[in-house]
Order: C-alpha cells, then sequence, then structure tokens
C-alpha cells in the first residue's frame, strides 16, 4: 500500500529515560503484555524506564462512563505527572489508549485555557499536597516498540513469516480509535493510515492487510458496554469488522488499545455462541495478539511466559505456523509451576 | 379525567418555533461555536461507530437541538461511543467532542436530577 | 506601436484579454508558462451544459492569436515582478525582463490536491480518481477501471476541497456541481449499462441550461443523487472501493460498493498568488484568490491603477465567465492606457 501520508505523522520519541503509566485493565485481560513491554526495552533494549508502584488508574473508564468529573480526572492525571516530576522523569508512556487520549486532551486543554490547569494545580496541592510539571512528551507504548522496531528486528529469532514456505504473515492491525482520532497528530501515521503497528508488521517480515473497515472502532465505547443489556451494539461493531477481514483470510490480528484487543479477542467467542458464526480457518477463530507479545514471539520468549494462555482464541494455530517451539504441557502452568487449572473447553470455536 | 368518547385529541406534530426554548441550545453554541457552521452533510452520521449499529443520529442531534426540541436527546447522546472519527470527517472543522459532552453536561444531566 | 500590455497566464482568460487588446491598438504580451496557450482547458475534454469539445475554443482562440499577430513567450515563468508607477518590470526564470505600462493578471488556479482528503484514499487506491483525471479518460476515448475494463458502477462525490474548513477551502467552487452532472450523464453516455451515484451536499445548477442538465440527468440518464457527503472510502479485496455516507434524506447510514469512485475536486488560489500579489502591493482574500479593487463597479481592477485582474485568479468560474473577464479587463486597461486622450 501506498501510504503517502504516514510522512505527514512523524512525531518526535526521546530516546531513553521514561516513565511507565500502566492500563488498569490490560493485566486482567493479556497479563503477560506490560511485563514484556518492560522486560523487552530494559533487558533486550537496555533503556530506562521507570515501573512505579504509586501511580493509579487515570479514572478514564470511570470519566467516559459519566461517573468521573473533568475536574476530578485532571487532579488524578496531574498527580501522576507529580509522580513523574518526583522521579525525575520528563517523558510519560502510557500503556493504554484511552489514557494516553485523555492525557493528550488534558494537555491540549491545558494549553487553550490556562485557568484549568491553575485550578488543577491549586485541587492537587490541597488534597496531596504535590506539585508537578507537564511532561516534555507523551507517548504511547506502541510509539516506543515502533521507534525500537528495527532494534528488535536485528534481535529476532523468529519472524512474522511461514518458515516452512516463507509467506508473509498477514497480519490486521487494530489502532484505538483514542490514539490518534482526537488528535491525528500524536500517533505516528496519523487517523486514516497509521502506520505505528503496521510498521512493526513490516518490519518483522509480516504483510499488513487493509480491508474495508479497517479504520472502524471495535465497539467498547465506555458507558456502550459497561452496562450488560447494551452489550448488543459493541459487539455488533466488532463484528462488521470481523466480517469484513475475514475474507483476506488473517493470520492474526494485532491491537495497540487494551479494549479493542479484549473485544477482538473475546467477542469471537461470543458470536460463534450466539450465532454459530467463526471467522478463521478450519472453524477456528483468528488469534488475536497484543504488540508486546507481537514484538516477545519475535525476540523468542516462551508463549506461556508472555501470557497466550489466557486468551480466548487459542493462539496455536499462529504459533506452529511461525514455526515457535513451545511446550504444550507447560500452557496451564503457573508463573511458579503449578497448574492453574484449565477453562473449560468451548466446542463453538475450537 | 376518564374518557368515554372512544377517541382523544390528537397533539400538533409541528415544531412550534414561537413556544420552543432555546436557552440550552444557546449555551451549548456558546461553549462550541463551531456548530454553528454544520451544513447537515452528514459525514459523521456515515462514518459514526454508533450509528451504524443503533438509530444515533448525530446530523439529526444537531438538527433536533437547533430547532429546540430537546426530548428525545438524553438518551440519544448515550450512544455516542466517544470514538472521534465524526470530528475527523467533519468538513466544517466542528469539535464535536466538545457538543457531545456540553449536551451531556446540560441536557443528559439536567433529566437524571 | 501601441502601448505595452503584459498578460501574464495564455488560459482563455488572458488569451481574450490579448485578442481585446490587440484589437484596440495596444501591444499585448502574452506569457504563459507551459508550452502551450489554453490553460487548463487543455486537459479538458468537453464542457458543460453544451458539451462543447474544449479544444474548439482553444483552437479558436489560438487561431485569433496567431492571426493578430499577438507575441507571445511559452515556457515562460515569471519570478518576480517591480512595480514602479506608470511601469512595471516583468523577470522571467530565464533571466529576461519585460517592461509594460499596464498589467494584466490571469494566472488562473490550481486544483485542489486530492491527498489531503486522506480518507478517500486518492493516491492509495487505484479506483479513486479525480474528475480531472476523469476527464483525461474522456480525451483518451476509454473509461476503465485499474484492472482495465470498464466499470460498472461510478460514484461521484461533490465538494472535495470545497467548503471544506478542514483543509483551509472555506469557499465553494462553483463549477463542480456540474461538472459532476456533465461527467455523470458522459459516463452513462459512454457505458449505458454503468450504475452512477452523486452524492452531493447541495446541487448549486446557478448558469444558464444546467438546472436543465440536472433534470435531463435525473430523467433521461437515470442518475441516482444522493444527499449526503461520504465520510470514507476503502479497498474491498476485489479492488472495488467501498463507501460510507449518510442518507440524510433518509436519516441512515449507508454503504455502498462501487467500481470507481470519482472525486469533484475544487478550485484552489493559485500557489503563485502570495508571491506576485505581494510583488505589486496587490491584497488577497482570505481564500487566496486575489480581491479586486471593488466587488461591483471595479471587479477586475485593483488599487494599483494599471493592474488589472481577470478570470480564474479572481475567483472560481466557468470558462464563459474568465472569457468576459478577460474582455473587461482589456477594455479598463485600454481605458487607463488612454486616460489622457480621453481628456482625464
Amino acid at each position: 500500500m501506498n501510504r503517502y501520508s504516514w510522512e505527514k505523522y512523524q512525531k518526535q520519541i526521546p530516546d531513553d529515560h521514561y516513565y511507565y503509566a500502566r492500563s488498569c485493565i490490560r493485566q486482567n485481560f493479556f497479563p503477560g503484555s506490560e511485563t514484556i513491554f518492560l522486560k523487552i526495552l530494559q533487558e533486550d533494549l537496555g533503556i530506562d524506564i521507570l515501573d512505579d508502584a504509586k501511580h493509579t488508574s487515570c479514572t478514564g473508564i470511570g470519566y467516559h462512563g459519566d461517573i468521573v468529573p473533568l475536574e476530578t480526572i485532571m487532579t488524578v492525571v496531574a498527580r501522576q505527572f507529580a509522580l513523574m516530576t518526583e522521579a525525575g522523569y520528563e517523558h510519560l508512556v502510557s500503556s493504554c489508549i484511552t489514557s494516553f487520549g485523555l492525557y493528550c486532551e488534558i494537555l491540549s486543554l491545558w494549553h487553550h485555557f490556562p485557568e484549568l490547569e491553575e485550578k488543577t494545580r491549586k485541587n492537587l496541592k490541597a488534597a496531596t499536597g504535590r506539585e508537578f510539571k507537564t511532561p516534555k512528551s507523551v507517548i504511547h507504548s506502541s510509539d516506543l516498540i515502533f521507534h525500537f522496531r528495527d532494534r528488535i528486528a536485528q534481535k529476532a529469532k523468529y519472524t512474522l513469516t511461514d518458515p516452512q514456505t516463507g509467506r508473509p504473515l498477514k497480519v490486521v492491525e487494530h489502532i484505538g480509535c483514542h490514539y490518534s482520532k482526537i488528535f491525528p497528530t500524536s500517533g505516528i501515521g496519523g487517523a486514516e493510515f497509521p502506520y505505528v503497528l503496521a510498521g512493526m508488521i513490516e518490519s518483522w517480515g509480516g504483510e499488513v492487510v487493509d480491508y474495508p473497515e479497517r479504520r472502524h472502532c471495535c465497539g467498547f465505547g465506555f458507558r456502550n458496554y459497561i452496562v450488560k443489556a447494551n452489550r448488543g451494539a459493541p459487539v455488533a461493531n466488532s463484528k462488521q469488522k470481523l466480517e469484513s477481514m475475514a475474507p483476506y483470510k488473517p493470520d492474526f490480528i494485532v491491537a495497540n488499545c487494551p479494549g479493542c484487543t479484549m473485544f477482538l479477542d473475546k467477542w469471537q467467542y461470543t458470536i460463534a455462541e450466539l450465532e454459530g458464526t467463526t471467522y478463521g480457518q478450519n472453524g477456528q477463530g483468528i488469534p488475536v495478539l497484543t504488540y508486546e507479545e507481537m514484538a516477545g514471539l519475535v525476540l523468542g520468549y516462551a508463549p506461556w511466559e508472555l501470557g497466550l494462555q489466557m486468551h480466548q482464541i487459542d493462539t496455536e494455530p499462529l504459533l506452529n505456523k511461525m514455526g515457535i517451539d513451545y511446550d504444550s504441557n507447560e500452557k496451564y502452568l503457573g508463573r511458579n509451576g503449578k497448574y492453574m487449572g484449565r477453562p473449560e473447553p468451548c466446542n463453538c470455536i475450537l | 379525567m376518564a374518557n368515554n368518547w372512544g377517541f382523544g385529541i390528537n397533539e400538533k406534530r409541528s415544531i412550534d418555533l414561537d413556544t420552543n426554548n432555546f436557552d440550552i441550545v444557546r449555551k451549548i453554541l456558546e461553549a462550541e461555536p463551531s456548530f454553528y457552521r454544520c451544513i447537515s452533510c452528514g459525514s459523521c452520521t456515515a462514518t459514526c461507530s454508533a450509528g451504524n449499529i443503533t438509530n444515533f443520529n448525530f446530523r439529526k442531534v444537531h438538527h433536533l437541538l437547533r430547532r429546540g426540541e430537546y426530548q428525545t436527546l438524553s438518551g440519544e447522546i448515550s450512544k455516542c461511543m466517544l470514538c472521534g472519527k465524526c470530528s475527523l470527517v467533519c468538513p466544517r472543522g466542528i469539535n464535536t467532542r466538545n457538543i457531545i459532552l456540553n449536551i451531556n453536561r446540560l441536557i443528559t444531566r439536567q433529566n437524571l436530577r | 506601436m501601441g502601448k505595452r500590455v503584459i498578460i501574464v497566464g495564455g488560459g482563455v482568460a488572458g488569451m481574450q484579454a490579448a485578442i481585446t487588446l490587440k484589437k484596440t491598438g495596444c501591444s499585448p504580451l502574452l506569457i504563459e508558462k507551459n508550452i502551450a496557450l489554453g490553460g487548463k482547458l487543455n486537459n479538458w475534454d468537453r464542457l458543460f451544459p453544451s458539451q462543447t469539445s474544449a479544444n474548439e475554443i482553444i483552437n479558436g482562440l489560438t487561431d485569433e492569436i496567431a492571426s493578430l499577430n499577438i507575441k507571445n513567450i511559452l515556457c515562460g515563468e515569471v519570478s518576480e515582478m517591480r512595480h514602479d508607477e506608470d511601469k512595471i518590470e516583468v523577470n522571467l526564470t530565464d533571466g529576461n525582463t519585460y517592461e509594460a505600462d499596464a498589467i494584466i493578471i490571469a494566472t488562473g488556479f490550481d486544483l485542489f490536491n486530492a491527498t489531503q482528503k486522506e480518507e478517500y484514499g486518492y493516491g492509495v487506491y487505484n479506483n479513486v480518481i479525480t474528475s480531472a483525471d476523469l476527464e483525461e479518460m474522456f480525451r483518451q476515448g476509454e473509461v476503465k477501471t485499474s484492472t482495465g475494463v470498464p466499470p460498472s458502477s461510478v460514484a461521484f462525490l461533490h465538494c472535495v476541497g470545497s467548503r471544506d474548513l478542514q483543509v483551509g477551502q472555506g469557499h465553494c467552487s462553483r463549477v463542480c456541481c456540474i461538472t459532476g452532472v456533465k461527467q455523470a450523464i458522459e459516463i452513462r453516455q459512454a457505458l449505458p449499462e454503468c450504475q452512477v451515484y452523486n452524492f452531493y451536499m447541495d446541487m448549486r445548477m446557478f448558469g444558464p441550461g444546467y438546472e436543465e442538465l440536472y433534470k435531463e440527468a435525473q430523467e433521461k440518464w437515470k442518475i441516482n443523487f444522493i444527499r449526503g457527503r461520504i465520510s470514507e472510502a476503502s479497498q474491498t479485496i476485489d479492488n472495488r472501493i467501498r463507501i460510507k455516507a449518510e442518507d440524510t434524506l433518509a436519516g441512515r447510514p449507508l454503504k455502498l460498493t462501487v467500481d470507481m469512485l470519482v472525486l469533484l475536486i475544487g478550485k484552489k488560489a493559485a500557489a503563485c498568488n502570495r508571491k506576485l500579489a505581494a510583488d505589486l502591493g496587490l491584497s488577497l482574500r482570505e481564500s487566496g484568490f486575489y480581491a479586486p479593487k471593488d466587488n461591483f463597479t471595479d471587479n477586475v481592477c485593483t488599487c494599483k491603477e494599471n493592474v488589472f485582474i481577470a478570470g480564474t485568479a479572481l475567483a472560481p468560474k466557468t470558462i464563459g465567465e474568465a472569457m468576459n473577464d478577460g474582455t473587461a479587463a482589456a477594455i479598463k486597461a485600454y481605458e487607463y492606457l488612454n486616460r489622457f486622450e480621453n481628456g482625464k
């Protein structure tokens, strides 16, 4: 694909010394991703990134769900900035797309309405006694993997190809809406043809699938999905995407947003249960990876260390295609080597 | 009062610009003056993640607001997923996100109280 | 030898101005940056609303220029102009300098660059083309998709790069509505089996015969007019184009897959306007087109009494309007040059 527009949306990414803000929900859905992200940066690449136990949820889900008011979320975000300032860092790396969008949006709000920043400073001081500097750069963690994609490629043990045939794997990339749809310039490649995940896929030997609903939202929303009775609409969005990508026979999906990755993975099971439809080959689902898991596989981390056993859609067909060595017996062993138990088999999809 | 007539008297269907209240829409337009520029092209609704699945229609929300017809809006706006696609494709550069947040503030929350 | 008038730009407005001036006894010099006179009309096939051949217009004008012996310079690009009371000096990039007593700016417009509307994928998807690309196909006599077959469905999108504040094009380009109707009809004429859809926000049929052509498009050519602007285009697995729009009259989102999407690109103020306006001390409108001295009585004049403007350097215009401007600017220049003879 001729991606002329990505040249226009370059983003300055500093090379070292980051403060890491984790996601509040990812560790439940894809528990290995953030750990592997830190490991890749710190151990494989020798980068300084601080994983600070003191920071909290940004309260973005509550804010978008109409529970947390703007003043409150600005103060919570200010506290994250204060923790970063106290730790001596200037570059904020967010693991979550919702948080990333909110950090960008709040900084933009403060830029346009300085009185809001002043008020937030007062609120934070009164509530916690803390003070803060605004970050020099706000980066999403997928930006960082993108930034170091060539160094990762140099250390790669596997590529995104089928070693038997040399065929590049066909990869669907999905970008969280708040990565670049609020501020197209905040994301690598902009909003229409984002390059952040596509760049990784191409650097590591895969082929990006451009399908008609590529730019469509996964349907997560916030209040839309939180209320169970409303979930028919969110799942329909994911279905629209899955239907649109299926004819391309993608080998896997990779996403950079906590909600999207979870949705595209888990809804495949829901749709299979409710309607009997599956979108992968041989009646199976399409495996879904986070970009950290994708990078981890390329670097040769063991699939079960990456947490792939926690996925709804089994990843073994993908691991087999990539020629990755793994021990099926270790799949359900926890980090301490103890048997975790295994999920009941779901006949509809696997 | 019980009605033994077997029929009632229909309500008027017209949009009544003489009696509709424009205070709320005025406040929303004040908070986001770019909303004045809408030319009802429908790009927002075309691309809307929510509108492809539910009967949410942001163009219509704008239209009803401008006519002071608020009755159905609080239910409508909660269907928005805040994905941001509408502001990207709007040829008039309207900050749709700020409008949704303000409708929420001025209509939905009022109704909840 | 008569008074010297340099006309910058050899499109229809400039050519018409040169012809009129020559007939009044002045000595016009026509400077054109391309290898031929005729401007953007060279890239067009037939003209609305009468389907007149563009070549016919150009040939008529070039023949007259030749028979009147009007001097013209081709491949002459202006690098700088100097305005000095009653003299104007025009420097070309080849180093030559020309002097004139008056000047007519007829530098035209630029076509809007459709790659700026990223959501339509122009330059990314081969079957997304512009109205200018389609004219080229008409000139070649063959409308084909990227795989070389005639399309069985075509969608036109009106107002690409017009009325669009996201790309700094707040103005209406005027001619695209009727161009869309004309091209839709031409597709149906060339490919009677082809389904044609026009996505519009407003149909601005302002000229003589335009509304009638719109009616003909509906009634005779069975074009489907849909009121809604396309919000994005993407490519399907078989290289067709998937469109999302709202059918605003039904109040529902609409999906359509076509073999080809034609973007009716608008007129953008020429990039050279800024530099030339600064050189001559002229003012521009917010849209980047030249602002005339007055919108009514002096609409081809400027604040400099020996500088005149004609055609689409002023605003988006039709061919006929641009030619009228050429005549008007020539007459105004003539009046200025003969102001003493007229006893002023």
